[in-house]
């Protein structure tokens, strides 16, 4: 179980690390804190023949905070949100999840950037960065372009980016004082990928509400007759809701996945209630 | 009372260079000029091969079956009557008969270039329909694994008679299927094996990760063709070993093969993914049970059959029977009852071959018995412990010959059980419960009680039909000059902590300290033989004959002593680190000082034998001694989601006479945190064609810290009376209850909702699945 042969380029900014991705083609992949790379590399399943490097990148481990938003480098690290070494645009909500991501050595590499880009369904911040409604930035050779977190995953480990494209930051519209969220996941056991996520964010203020539910097949799903009874009548008012809503949106899933899909997302509405 | 002897809570001489990260394992061994080796593994279950085609130019660095001239098959003989052996090949020949079966090895300068010569190997395979569980192996028209048989069967054994009066007496009857999961082992350090040629000693130096270098040298022997003389094995630091290192590996005998045809160093180590394909080799256990009992729930008797799917071909040296035939003996259990029958089948598959794991069969009939003894409480409306205690051997029953004709030889089953019940808060328990929790979970007790024959004889071994049989462990043992002792044991430690205990037998004896003795092991060519560390047999077995080494060199040290003290060797006492006589006393380096560095102050002609001796041990039975306990543990299971906390845990524990309470309460804490991986999360799936659906530790789930409760332990002790000191062995003890308690424990909390669960690991999916299939999953607010 070791890698083929390939060659290692760290880069020093994003414009490097683009400008190596064109210059080796499909034959190149980045890699940040390997923590999917690295066992896909010894499983032979990966089998780039250039690796590029961006866990160095200055300008992809920063922080960049505006009235509105915070703007995260794709290389931050889990354990950055966990440790509160970055600034929380989520009342809490980055940090908490960010501390149950897998365990902690893989906190300590693993990182934001490469975590969405890897685009697992039942990856954290592929939940949470929807729920949130962040905004991805992704560089490439002609500048950097936009893409909406709920538009960047086309399919489980397919993303809209490029073979050239990294995912360069991920801005997080801040949340207001009256904001609130859940968070659950259903996991066999600590650290384990999550079989079932519930994902809510209400903003009255910025007239903001999502439900989502995620660890699909496919990218979290939302559940908006749920978000919308959540709007207008609380979480008792999106509960009463919810099963019909998953039964719909998830008609082709076991029942034993369902039923977790749904007390994932009504436990994550249960703590809307409990102020943050 | 001296400090560091028997029973004293000395801390682990090992722990030092092993937190440190200091010690030697195979991987950590460089050889100038070693090259790795990979293997080539099959990666369908069941097929034809048709060609194996390797490149032009790389003949000589990728080798098949035709290649290893002289090599012979593993062949695992037994005495079972109906036993029949396999041909397992180092390298597959003419079939592939599991996913994960070496079928050609590269040599390459590192693991990765060996790797990358892998890929160039054309295998051509012809597919053959896969025989994927024990089922499908015992239908009527199954494909054949070993197609001179004519049929798939290993073993099929017939124990006991028919329990016709049981039957005919029975007030209450229950009947159950119960079902345990294929398992890996998952030793944190996996197999690996460094093979080199030793021109100064003429010797080929096998250095492997394994529980048992005596007996892999003499496996290396047959299969390599060449003599036991011309081999040194090599057991360097061992980083679990649970079984799996138990055993004679094809990989062992192809590495080894290279280094005495080339008389290079070669070096494979197992990695991670090998492991969960190739290793997935244990408990997968099934059971039909019925027992009879009268209106109190008092058993009468019992009819079983067990089925064991015991994989591809047999283990050397364990066999492919010894599983099932442990299963249809040990079923009875801590239980008094007198009728009893059991149909034992082991039927070959397209897997693994099955290889026993720390506990053999007992987790699987432990988790049988229990839950039919919780049934049978359920049926006549008492409590499980009520039941339990009162089918329990009594105490004062002791020595008691079982069903099975085991001899249980002392302790106290219902008094553990009652402590257990005590500890664990019971009545607490039963009374929290008429209560609903706020958070909707549902709590339950449950309790297991189980023996563990320890320290097998050679005649039980004999019973099981192995053809290699254990008996005498034998240990030298020397004063050195300056009044430290070196201990030379055959046995091999593998984490279990021998180094500290074998020194505290000796330190009891000698009254030295354990810092001034060495406990070296696990080398053929410096340690007198033991067949190693499995079946809760070192501390037995290697104690005894450190204990006995002891008392020898203890007598010469007398016998030297008197000489210089002016009296008779009986008038020697050894006390306190010193050796006393009736009017002074000398220290040990005094006594080494004379013999090795002055022997001129020795009187002319004198006969001593010197301060080095070697002696066997073998207990005064052949019967195994029993060791015991009860495990009582507390869940909460979320009827929303399946899922299972553990909120409390107590074992109750006999192991005879204790040498280190520490070390036996690290082992007892070991097995049971393994033991909650076989009833909770640990199980290798396989699609419809045998491939394994979990290569990673993704998909097979071992527990982690978070999933291992706080585990209480309250000691007994009820010394054997057929072994030095009284000692019992207890490594595996811990693994044997989780399944049967937690099980059971669930089974209390689901009381209630129609649902009762009989198949491990009881994952989330499993017990959902139930509750939703009763319409319960639903019903409370979560």
């Amino acid at each position: 179980m070791k890698p083929v042969k390939f060659d290692y380029l760290p880069a020093r900014d994003g414009a490097e690390a683009v400008r190596l991705l064109t210059e080796h083609g499909d034959e190149a992949k980045c890699i940040a804190g390997g923590q999917s790379l690295g066992p896909m590399l010894n499983l032979r399943l990966a089998r780039p023949a250039v690796l590029v490097d961006l866990h160095r990148a200055e300008d992809l481990t920063g922080v960049e905070e505006s009235r509105d938003a915070i703007v995260y480098g794709g290389a931050v690290r889990h354990a950055d949100f966990e440790d509160g070494r970055v600034p929380d645009a989520a009342r809490g909500m980055l940090p908490l999840v960010a501390s149950r991501i897998a365990y902690r050595a893989v906190r300590n590499r693993g990182t934001l950037g490469g975590s969405l880009s890897h685009a697992d369904p039942a990856a954290d911040w592929v939940c949470v960065m929807t729920g949130l409604g962040a905004t991805y930035l992704l560089r490439g050779k002609k500048g950097v372009r936009e893409v909406a977190a709920e538009n960047f995953i086309q399919a489980a480990f397919m993303t809209e980016l490029a073979p050239n494209e990294i995912l360069a930051g991920v801005r997080v519209p801040k949340l207001s004082d009256s904001a609130r969220w859940g968070y659950y996941k259903f996991c066999k056991k600590v650290g384990e990928f999550s079989q079932a996520t519930g994902v809510v964010v209400v903003d009255p203020e910025r007239g903001y509400c999502r439900v989502l539910v995620g660890a699909l097949d496919s990218p979290p799903v939302p559940l908006e007759p749920v978000a919308e009874a959540l709007a207008a009548d609380g979480p008792d008012g999106a509960v009463a809701v919810l099963d019909a809503a998953v039964d719909t949106a998830l008609g082709d899933y076991p029942q034993v996945n369902r039923q977790l899909y749904k007390v994932a997302v009504r436990r994550a509405l249960a703590q809307i209630g409990a102020t943050r | 009372m001296n400090k560091t002897g028997i029973g004293a809570r000395v801390r682990r001489l090992e722990d030092d260079r092993l937190v440190h990260g200091r010690s030697r394992y195979v991987g950590d061994i460089k050889m100038p000029g070693m090259c790795d080796v990979a293997f080539l593994r099959s990666p369908l279950a069941h097929a034809r091969i048709k060609a194996v085609n390797k490149p032009d130019g790389l003949e000589s660095r990728i080798l098949c079956a035709a290649d290893l001239d002289g090599v012979r098959p593993i062949v695992a003989e037994s005495t079972l009557p109906s036993y029949r052996t396999s041909e397992h090949w180092p390298l597959a020949r003419d079939k592939v008969r599991f996913v994960g079966e070496p079928v050609a090895m590269a040599i390459g300068r590192n693991r990765a270039e060996a790797e990358d010569l892998l890929e160039e190997i054309d295998l051509q395979l012809e597919a053959l329909p896969p025989v994927i569980n024990g089922a499908v192996s015992m239908a009527e028209d199954a494909p054949r694994l070993h197609e001179e048989w004519d049929d798939n069967m290993f073993l099929k054994l017939a124990v006991g008679q028919d329990p016709a009066g049981a039957r005919e007496n029975a007030e209450v009857v229950v009947t159950r299927q119960f079902r345990t999961a294929r398992q890996v082992m998952n030793p944190m350090e996996g197999k690996g094996v460094v093979a080199w040629w030793d021109y100064r000693d003429g010797q080929l130096v096998v250095t492997t990760s394994t529980q048992v270098p005596h007996v892999i040298r003499n496996g290396l022997s047959r299969c390599l063709g060449i003599d036991e003389s011309l081999i040194r094995v090599i057991a360097p630091e061992v980083g679990g070993g649970f079984g799996y290192k138990c055993i004679l590996q094809p990989e062992e005998i192809a590495v080894a093969w290279l280094a005495w045809t080339r008389r290079k160093p070669f070096r494979w180590l197992e990695d991670r993914r090998e492991h969960l394909t190739a290793g997935a080799n244990t408990r997968e256990h099934q059971y039909s049970v019925t027992a009879y009992a009268d209106r109190r729930g008092r058993l009468l008797g019992m009819d079983a059959e067990v089925t064991v799917d015991v994989g591809a071909y047999s283990v050397w040296p364990f066999t492919a029977g010894l599983e099932a035939a442990q299963a249809g003996g040990n079923l009875p259990g801590p239980y008094d009852f007198r009728e009893y029958r059991c149909q034992v089948n082991a039927p070959a598959t397209n897997k693994p071959p099955f290889t026993p794991y720390r506990g053999v069969a007992r987790p699987g009939v432990c988790f049988a018995m229990e839950l039919t003894i919780d049934a049978i409480a359920r049926e006549v409306g008492r409590e499980p412990w009520e039941v339990r205690a009162e089918n329990l051997v009594p105490a004062d029953a002791m020595p008691y010959v079982n069903v099975t004709n085991k001899h249980y030889d002392t302790g106290d089953y219902p008094g553990s059980l009652m402590r257990a019940k005590d500890a664990i808060g019971f009545d607490q328990v039963r009374e929290r419960q008429k209560t609903p929790e706020a958070d909707g979970r549902l709590i339950g007790v449950g309790f297991a009680t189980y023996t563990e024959q320890s320290a097998h004889g050679s005649k039980v071994f004999a019973q099981w039909g192995l053809a290699l049989v254990p008996g005498y462990d034998e240990a030298r043992i020397k004063l050195t000059p300056d009044g430290g002792v070196e201990v030379r044991v055959g046995i091999q430690s593998i984490g279990q902590g021998l180094q500290t205990t074998l020194a505290q037998v000796a330190s009891e004896i000698l009254s030295i300290p354990v810092d001034r003795i060495r406990v070296l092991m696990g080398d053929t060519g410096t340690t007198p033989y033991s067949y190693g560390a499995f079946a809760s047999r070192g501390i037995v077995m290697a104690g005894g004959a450190v204990s006995r080494a002891a008392e020898a060199l203890a007598e010469r040290i007398r016998v030297m002593a008197a000489r210089a003290l002016d009296c008779t060797p009986e008038q020697v006492r050894l006390e306190d680190d010193r050796v006393h006589g009736p009017n002074g006393s000398l220290s040990f380096a005094e006594v080494g000082h004379i013999w090795y560095l002055r022997p001129d102050e020795l009187p002319e002609g004198d006969r001593h034998g010197g301060l080095e001796v070697t002696e066997a041990y073998r207990p005064k039975t052949d019967h195994g001694v029993f060791s015991y306990a009860s495990h009582a543990v507390v869940v909460a299971v979320d009827p929303q989601t399946g899922k299972v906390e553990l909120l409390d845990y107590v074992i109750v524990e006999d192991a005879g006479k204790v040498v280190n309470p520490m070390i036996v309460e690290g082992q007892t804490i070991g097995g049971a945190v393994q033991g909650i991986g076989t009833a909770l999360f640990e199980e290798v799936t396989y699609d419809d064609q045998g491939q394994p659906l979990s290569s990673t530790l993704a998909d097979y789930h071992l527990p982690g810290a978070a999933e291992a409760p706080h585990i209480r332990i309250q000691h007994t002790e009820s010394p054997s009376p057929h072994t030095a000191h009284g000692i019992k062995g207890v490594g595996e003890g811990g693994a044997i209850a989780p399944g049967g308690a937690i099980v059971n424990a669930i089974n209390d909390a689901l009381a209630g909702h129609g649902v009762e669960i009989n198949q491990i690991p009881a994952t989330p999916e499993r017990i959902l699945g139930a509750l939703l299939k009763a319409g319960a999953g639903k019903e409370n607010a979560s």
